[in-house]
């Protein structure tokens, strides 16, 4: 790993090597923790579990188009042949009074309705497959904006200290008393049906982006204050100080001392992030405020499946698997990544 | 202690002021369209809209509109909804409140001892079969999304096994009043406690497991295990005690995070007509008044909430006083 070098503490100049003893170069702290997470039986299964679910889904469109012929983004209301057999995929509904219509059930059949139609007559196998890839992109894209957004404020914060500090403290402190969910349903109702631009970037009515913006928003908080703290107890550690008394210009003591110790605990959230956006996406999408039909994420497939759920529950019970899974090997994950790359922290895993 | 309580009191002020502001920035400062259309809703008619602009000024200074909601939110309580016309809003808030606060109550006392029973059960057999089945049970209640938890278990107890004798108990979705029949309301609200509570038993289990097993290794443990204590007294009298300070802290939050949350998708989910059941009715009319109530409430319910547990915190330790 090429970070190795920068990183404290991993060459400690001037120690006492035995004499005429071959020299071997420490291992640095990335190469140790990468070893670690390796050995880690139960973090390495569930990456491999979470690679599949994302090799999975990017066959979505291959699936819909190829093996189950079908477009998930447009009602149908025909017929389908499953085994030799013509069904209909809304059949008149038995029931009471005979008025509505039942979505087929899960065939069991890769070749058409898998898991049976939603009530617009769409394939929800199809949609599962979409939706996740939509899942995924929303809660990686908006972990990397809340890292880098928290990153910067937290090293600004605590790094520059003084007026600036106070300022964005204080603000931290409001938004984090806040609770964060009302915070996303405000801003995601308030936007969600008008396109926005602010300077160069536009962002139209229904775009993924404005999920991803809200969400990598909401949680900058969460990540900030934890920063700033730390970048503060590293501006006063030893390391540091000696530094400073050694004449080292700020930016590099910025660059060479304290980035590298605050891109672990990054690393460290990432995963863990990950996990909590996928919820926090899912209860956007599910109150219909997140992504916007025709396009499907976990969250809105519950959402279709509220009024199946007697009937078809598959419509419902496969995307709330999915996300379950999903996010339990990235939870798992996460905290092989802490245990490897910061044992005594104390970050904490979880949604609402 | 009094010094404790009037700073404190000072930062909650601060706080709610703050949170005010945010939320009246998203509300009305925000670019895409015109406030006036925002409170009025769609179709709004021209008329309607020069009324409501003249009417919250909003054709006056930023600081004045945010003084005309803030009295029409707290003092003056008239904000009306444009969806249900002249259906005032704080009124209904108000009569929604005690499903809420139901819901939110039930779940957390449900949340807070089984997290105890968890974390304890998991400490004392660590690394044992039991231990690891309740860690992973726990990682899986922390991976669900509530919403469709609530969903699984309405499936199971409403439809799929209604008619067993396990849950033919289960009343039908909707809220009885406490005071009515209160065997009838604890029939209703069991099954969306448990649902509201699994995410946090799991989350508190965990948590109160690991600071048990690091008490393990302090001093004082190590004193009581040499003065001959039994295992059970030292773990039930000596670590749980300590343990429980690093429970509560975050139970203060958390407490925040589930009214905001977890409860506004469970009342969804069990059709309770509580503030998230407004909430969400208003999300789907975008009827924006309620909302913005709402919102403005229940972050006051929870700045308020949280400051009782920190005060009670104070009293339980001395320490955190100083701070």
């Amino acid at each position: 790993m090429a970070a190795s070098e920068t990183s404290t503490g991993s060459n400690i100049p001037g120690q006492a090597e035995p004499a005429g003893a071959k020299r071997r170069p420490a291992a640095g702290p990335w190469v140790t923790a990468f070893r670690k997470l390796v050995r880690d039986k139960a973090a390495m299964a569930a990456l491999l579990l979470f690679i599949l679910i994302v090799i999975g889904c990017s066959f979505a469109p291959y699936y819909a188009a190829n093996i189950a012929h079908t477009d998930p983004f447009t009602s149908y209301d025909g017929t389908v042949i499953v085994e030799g057999q013509e069904l209909s995929v809304l059949e008149e509904s038995t029931e009471g009074l005979g008025l509505g219509t039942t979505p087929i059930g899960p065939t069991w059949n890769l070749h058409g309705y898998f898991l049976g139609a939603d009530d617009q007559g769409r394939d929800v196998m199809a949609r599962m497959l979409y939706g996740g890839l939509n899942s995924l992109w929303i809660a990686s894209a908006s972990t990397v904006l809340c890292l880098i957004l928290a990153g910067l404020l937290g090293v600004i914060a605590g790094f520059f200290g003084g007026a600036v500090d106070a300022v964005l403290a204080r603000i931290l402190d409001v938004i984090w008393a806040f609770p964060i969910f009302l915070l996303a349903i405000s801003l995601s109702i308030v936007l969600i049906n008008s396109s926005i631009e602010i300077g160069p970037i536009v962002i139209r009515a229904g775009s993924l982006w404005l999920p991803i913006f809200i969400i990598g928003i909401v949680y900058v908080p969460y990540i900030a204050r934890p920063i700033r703290g730390q970048v503060l107890s590293l501006k006063n550690s030893e390391f540091v100080l000696a530094a400073v008394g050694l004449g080292v210009p700020a930016h590099r003591i910025l660059w060479k001392d304290i980035l590298p110790n605050v891109a672990t605990t990054l690393i460290v959230f990432v995963p863990l992030m990950m996990a909590l956006n996928m919820v926090t996406e899912s209860a956007l999408s599910f109150l219909s405020i997140g992504v916007q039909p025709p396009d499907a994420s976990w969250g809105t497939i519950i959402q279709d499946g509220q009024t199946l759920l007697y009937s078809r529950p598959m419509v419902a019970l496969a995307p709330g698997i999915a996300i379950a899974v999903t996010v339990l090997t990235l939870n798992v994950f996460g905290d092989g990544v802490r245990d490897a790359l910061d044992p005594r922290s104390k970050l904490r895993i979880g949604g609402d | 202690m009094l010094s404790t309580l009037i700073r404190r009191l000072v930062q909650m002020v601060f706080v709610m002021f703050g949170i005010s502001v945010i939320v009246f920035l998203i509300f009305f400062a925000t670019p895409g369209s015109d406030p006036s259309a925002r409170i009025a809703g769609r179709n709004a008619s021209p008329e309607v809209l020069a009324a409501v602009r003249k009417d919250f000024g909003f054709d006056r200074p930023i600081y004045v509109q945010y003084g005309l909601m803030m009295k029409r939110l707290f003092i003056t309580g008239d904000l009306t909804s444009f969806q249900n016309r002249g259906q005032k809003v704080v009124p209904q808030l108000v009569d929604a409140m005690p499903v809420t606060l139901s819901l939110v109550f039930g779940g957390a006392i449900l949340w807070v001892i089984g997290g105890i029973i968890v974390g304890v059960a998991a400490a004392a057999t660590k690394g044992s079969v039991i231990d690891r089945g309740l860690m992973i049970l726990g990682l899986i209640g922390i991976s669900m999304p509530v919403f469709w938890l609530g969903s699984v278990l309405n499936l199971i107890t409403q439809s799929r096994f209604h008619d067993t004798f396990l849950f033919s108990w289960v009343p039908a979705l909707g809220y009885k009043p406490l005071l009515d029949d209160p065997w009838e309301w604890f029939k209703t609200m069991l099954i969306p406690w448990i649902s509201l509570a699994i995410l946090y038993i799991g989350l508190y289990g965990r948590v109160l497991r690991a600071s048990l097993i690091e008490a393990n290794e302090e001093d004082y443990i190590r004193t009581a295990r040499s003065k001959g204590l039994t295992e059970t007294r030292i773990l039930l009298r000596h670590a749980l005690r300590t343990s429980l300070i690093t429970f509560v802290t975050l139970f203060g939050l958390d407490f925040g995070a589930l009214v905001g949350g977890g409860a506004l998708l469970t009342e969804v989910v069990f059709g309770l007509q509580g503030v998230g059941k407004l909430t969400y009715d208003s999300l789907k009319s975008l009827d924006l008044p309620v909302i913005l109530a709402s919102v403005v409430y229940a972050s006051f319910f929870v700045v308020g909430a949280n400051f009782v547990v920190d005060m009670a915190y104070a009293i339980l330790d001395p320490r955190v006083r100083g701070r």
